[in-house]
């Protein structure tokens, strides 16, 4: 049995100006000590598909289908049920570093709040183990550290805390969204290293959501690519890469200037990302996609699978220029 | 041909106040940009790296004359900018414009794009004919790739590819020599980058405008720039060209950089080596004596704390500011 699986998921916020549909129809799963890259653009879905699994939608969200960890749907539990699981068995980290972590309680505090209520630990217990998880991460000097406010910390620093603060119940699942995307070069190769090492050392499924082809060719085994609130495609992260079987993926991958490469000009997506809530009928790229087909506009592309690889898309696999 | 802008030494630095110290108590510098020094050719196109914090965007602020410089010279088609009087400091604010980051930040939201691209060409040229005016910001609009007939619209009513068009036409209306870029597409997502990336190239080309490109994204700023000027903690590391540059950098700085691009390639990306630079930007308050990279350089001499390497030629158009390593390539020439 997979470790989460999601099944048809749907996300839909009301607003002023009618429902929008941020997520349509999503599945996917991941097995344990598995690393997959949620790849897409702003607006695809991506991170609402994340929250919708934590419960951290926003107040006009609705999320429908199943979202299942270890059997258990967490879309239908009761908070109380999630609270259990969401500290336990799976975590989450954000872009913000600092505006997740709470300015006015020092770092030692933050942390040993989570296992005192958790595991029920005491206090000097738990700051002991905080400090073991803060070298974890490799915050110099972590036991003169822990006892400082957040203010005092650099933004990769601050990135470190928050990993080390979800990994502290030691969960299966850790959601990393755009973890590196506020830091500099130097610093996101750093806090990648550091998440290799977790994925290693404790065994830790990671998911990771961003937009930065780079940062995923370096580290996921499976990747997956959103555009409009819908799967475009997915398989083994190398597959995806050296042979993309829709064109957004592939579009996507020649609109990227490598710095080992140069290129006289950059391939582009005509357009703009879509509107939300004013999707086109058929497939959510056709109104961009420079291969599109007649029924493309009016008919919406099912995900097939074929071997170890999906898409959605209208196109014969072997016309995806 | 001589250059069109020349930075000489160029310094600026800020008074930092603690929050709650004495009015008497002197002020901490803060050292922003370090004895810059470099020259940008007309129709060049010159990008600017570092991490944040090393001085970049500062730089650009200096050269367009929002910041007062503290020491040094910048000398725009051979004046300098310290000493022009009124009338030459109009002039060099219609030559040299600016491109922001944040597209919609930048834009006046209670303006119509229309407005907002006249309003340069009104303010500089006041006796324009309404008329004109209008076909220019028409003509313009459609150079950048927008519909002239959204000109009564709103900046909200705009997508971030859309606004930073809008950005980049009010900057060209006056029709200005160097263009200054701040971080231009970090905002944008992937596929509209690439939209704007190209639109910035073609217009540079097309107009012979010269450019300065800061970015933190060496990518991009291998593929638009000619030449490249690597920054740290204020201090100019390493100049040469671009495709120099990113392939057989010569600084240990550059080198560190270049190796944490990730490259969108699982394959290549799993057989790089990858050297870590071990911690993070120093406090611009108190820069390391000698080599301000010396705290960080996985090559570090103890001489490395002594006097400050001063920026090197090393080849025809390349400079390192690394004795050290600038010797020892000579070494292997001539040994």
């Amino acid at each position: 049995m997979p470790l989460l699986e999601i099944d048809n998921l749907r996300v839909t916020f009301s607003t002023a100006d009618g429902d929008v549909n941020a997520v349509n129809g999503v599945s996917f799963d991941i097995n344990q000590g598995e690393t997959l890259a949620i790849v897409g653009e702003s607006g695809s879905g991506k991170s609402q598909t994340a929250f919708a699994m934590m419960g951290l939608l926003a107040k006009n969200g609705r999320a429908a289908g199943a979202a299942r960890f270890d059997g258990k749907d967490l879309l239908t539990m009761s908070n109380r049920d999630l609270n259990q699981i969401r500290a336990r068995e799976m975590a989450m980290i954000f872009q913000d570093p600092m505006t997740s972590l709470n300015p006015y309680m020092r770092i030692s505090d933050q942390m040993a709040e989570v296992l005192m209520l958790h595991k029920g630990m005491g206090k000097a217990a738990a700051i002991n183990e905080a400090t073991k998880m803060l070298d974890a991460v490799r915050i110099p000097d972590a036991r003169a550290r822990i006892t400082m406010f957040p203010h005092e910390f650099s933004g990769g620093m601050r990135q470190r805390i928050m990993i080390a603060m979800a990994l502290l119940c030691q969960p299966r699942l850790l959601i990393a969204d755009e973890p590196t995307t506020a830091l500099d070069v130097t610093v996101q190769a750093q806090i990648m290293q550091v998440l290799g090492d977790i994925r290693r050392d404790f065994g830790t499924a990671v998911i990771l959501i961003t937009h930065d082809l780079g940062v995923v060719a370096g580290f996921c085994d499976r990747t997956l690519v959103m555009y409009g609130g819908q799967i475009m495609e997915e398989g083994p992260t190398d597959d995806v890469f050296a042979s993309p079987v829709h064109p957004y993926t592939s579009g996507l991958l020649k609109a990227v200037p490598r710095l080992d490469r140069a290129d006289a000009t950059l391939a582009t997506i005509a357009g703009e990302p879509p509107d939300m809530s004013r999707l086109p009928a058929g497939c959510p790229f056709s109104p961009r996609c420079a291969q599109v087909l007649d029924n493309c506009r009016a008919e919406r592309p099912v995900l097939a699978t074929r071997g170890n690889r999906r898409r959605a898309c209208h196109l014969p696999i072997k016309e995806v220029a | 041909m001589s250059p069109i802008l020349s930075v000489r030494d160029l310094s600026v630095t800020f008074d930092v106040r603690r929050p709650g110290s004495w009015p008497w108590t002197p002020a901490r510098k803060l050292h922003a940009v370090s004895e810059v020094s470099f020259d940008l050719a007309p129709g060049e196109c010159l990008g600017v790296v570092g991490e944040s914090g090393s001085g970049k965007s500062t730089l650009a602020r200096a050269i367009v004359g929002t910041v007062p410089s503290s020491g040094g010279n910048i000398f725009f088609e051979g004046a300098d900018l310290a000493n022009m009087d009124a009338r030459q400091r109009r002039v060099h604010r219609r030559d040299v414009q600016m491109i922001f980051q944040d597209p919609l930040a930048a834009l006046n939201p209670r303006m119509t794009v229309g407005e907002i691209i006249a309003e340069p060409l009104i303010t500089h040229e006041p006796k324009t004919p309404r008329k004109q005016v209008t076909s220019r910001v028409r003509a313009l609009m459609e150079r950048v790739g927008l519909l002239p007939n959204l000109v009564n619209r709103y900046p909200h009513e705009f997508s971030g590819g859309q606004c930073q068009r809008i950005g980049i036409a009010r900057a060209l209306i006056l029709k200005p020599k160097l263009i200054i870029c701040d971080e231009p597409v970090s905002a944008l997502d992937v596929s509209v980058q690439a939209q704007v990336v190209n639109l910035l190239m073609e217009l540079q080309r097309d107009m012979g405008l010269s450019m300065i490109f800061i970015a933190h994204d060496l990518s991009v700023v291998r593929h638009i720039s000619d030449r490249i000027v690597v920054m740290y903690l204020g201090r100019v590391m390493e100049t040469a060209a671009s495709d120099i540059l990113t392939t057989a950098p010569e600084h240990p700085y550059s080198q560190a950089l270049i190796a944490s691009v990730p490259i969108p390639d699982p394959v290549l990306e799993r057989a790089r080596p990858r050297p870590i630079l071990e911690g993070e930007l120093p406090s611009p308050l108190a820069p390391p004596s000698g080599c301000v990279f010396r705290t960080r350089c996985p090559k570090v001499q103890p001489s490395c704390a002594g006097t400050r390497p001063a920026l090197q030629d090393i080849a025809q158009g390349h400079q390192v500011a690394c004795p050290f390593h600038a010797a020892q390539q000579v070494l292997a020439v001539t040994g």
